[in-house]
């Protein structure tokens, strides 16, 4: 089947795309847009996180089709103008390691951030409890948010 | 594959009469996982997501209709207050991504025994609203829902509308055992739901049977026994906890062993009843 959605702000349509396959799939392996990782394909790890219209979700739990018409911004497209405060803190803090689950815990934190300007440890410690990292550097990750959350407060 | 995609209830209702072995999808926290792994292929999907009355919640006659398609980031956004045992399990689902995904309707398609959702609407009374194109509207209450391990009393033919719930009439608690505070599946868990007005407590057992279901037992002997003006007596608080114990027909499995969910089904009888019965007696006080 055919699907054609809105893809970090830009409308794209995906052909052949099989009717059990995931937004996941049809992302990094038709659209080119390899940022959203591919791991444990059944939503323990967050590392696919995109946003689906405005909530973040784990695109290997979406069925392709429930895409049509709809509005997907993933990892790339947050940094279309640039890095975010968020992909900028990552990088300071060395809050990435291996890096494989880095993309979906930068979509998930950028989601906590438009939500609450100053969020607590304990609040970014829930929001981030479906992004996995076993390297692990959760500490350097925290780091990174509450960075962010500083930089983009100052900014407003 | 079949990919089929109303965008009117009326539309969904007539494309399950046409295709009854076709397999609903909402937020796909499921049913995805299952076609990720290849352990299930079914001949067509029926993607719910773009009917939008499915999406809504009302008050209607008092009681709450939440549409099938509602996700636990709305029910614990917007209706904790009301239904706060049933948005406390809604905390305890996966994480904020499965979360936004997740629905309470998808919970009771799948009707595992161990879905968060199913204890809390148990012990509230809920009502589950079925349709079919052929035969309409059916209610049935969420104690004769559940029929076994991932069964239920929706027919083929029929999808969930929505879950009726009464606002809570008095304290309600939800509590879960798991290996950690996110991501996890229940080992069990357990809900209460105080209805001072009518003197009763009603109760659900998760991941305790092959189904959900309420220690009726227990109930009877709370409503017979408890003094409402009183504190809890430890005799009675014990008393309570084996019966819920002893509703439970529990099995061994990687999570844990069936001696193990009745002790903890026990625990978190007497924990919630303990929690629920401080807020009842601070609520006569105030």
């Amino acid at each position: 089947m055919r699907v054609t959605f809105t893809v970090n702000g830009r409308e794209e349509t995906a052909e052949d795309v099989w009717e059990g396959e995931s937004l996941l799939y049809v992302l990094r392996e038709r659209l080119g847009l390899p940022g959203s990782k591919n791991a444990c394909e059944q939503g323990e790890c967050g590392s696919c996180t995109v946003y689906l219209d405005d909530a973040p979700v784990c695109a290997c739990l979406v069925a392709a089709g429930q895409a049509q018409g709809r509005r997907v911004r993933t990892v790339e497209g947050l940094a279309e103008r640039g890095l975010d405060p968020v992909q900028e803190a990552f990088v300071e803090t060395g809050a990435v390691q291996c890096g494989f689950c880095t993309p979906g815990l930068v979509v998930q934190a950028h989601d906590l951030l438009e939500r609450v300007e100053r969020p607590s440890d304990a609040e970014i410690r829930e929001a981030l409890a479906g992004n996995l990292c076993r390297c692990t550097g959760y500490e350097k990750i925290l780091d990174a948010v509450r960075l962010a959350a500083e930089r983009k407060a100052a900014a407003r | 594959m079949e990919f089929l995609r109303p965008t009117t209830w009326a539309e969904a209702l007539a494309a399950k009469a046409d295709q009854p072995d076709a397999v609903p999808i909402q937020g796909g926290t499921d049913v995805m996982v299952e076609i990720n792994f290849s352990v299930r292929r079914p001949p067509a999907l029926l993607d719910l997501t773009a009917v939008p009355e499915l999406a809504t919640w009302s008050l209607d006659g008092g009681r709450y209709r939440i549409g099938a398609a509602v996700p636990y980031s709305t029910i614990i956004g917007e209706l904790g207050g009301a239904l706060p045992g049933l948005a406390q399990a809604a905390r305890t689902v996966g994480s904020p991504q499965i979360r936004n995904r997740g629905s309470v309707g998808g919970n009771l398609g799948a009707a595992s025994p161990a879905g968060d959702s199913h204890p809390p609407l148990l012990a509230a009374g809920a009502a589950v609203e079925v349709e079919s194109r052929g035969r309409g509207v059916r209610m049935i209450p969420a104690d004769a829902f559940y029929l076994g391990v991932k069964r239920s009393a929706l027919l083929p033919d029929e999808l969930i509308r929505a879950v009726h719930v009464e606002p809570a009439a008095g304290p309600q608690y939800f509590s879960k055992v798991g290996t950690r505070n996110a991501m996890v599946i229940a080992v069990c868990s357990f809900a209460v739901a105080l209805h001072p007005d009518e003197r009763r407590v009603g109760t659900g057992l998760g991941s305790a049977a092959p189904t959900p279901r309420r220690a009726r037992e227990a109930e009877e002997f709370l409503a017979a026994e408890l003094d409402w003006s009183a504190p809890l007596q430890p005799a009675l608080l014990a008393r309570f906890g084996e019966l819920c114990a002893g509703a439970a027909a529990p099995i061994d499995d990687v999570r844990g062993t069936a001696g193990y969910r009745r002790h903890a089904i026990a625990v978190l009888a007497r924990r919630t009843l303990t929690w629920a019965w401080h807020d009842h007696l601070e609520r006569r006080a105030a």
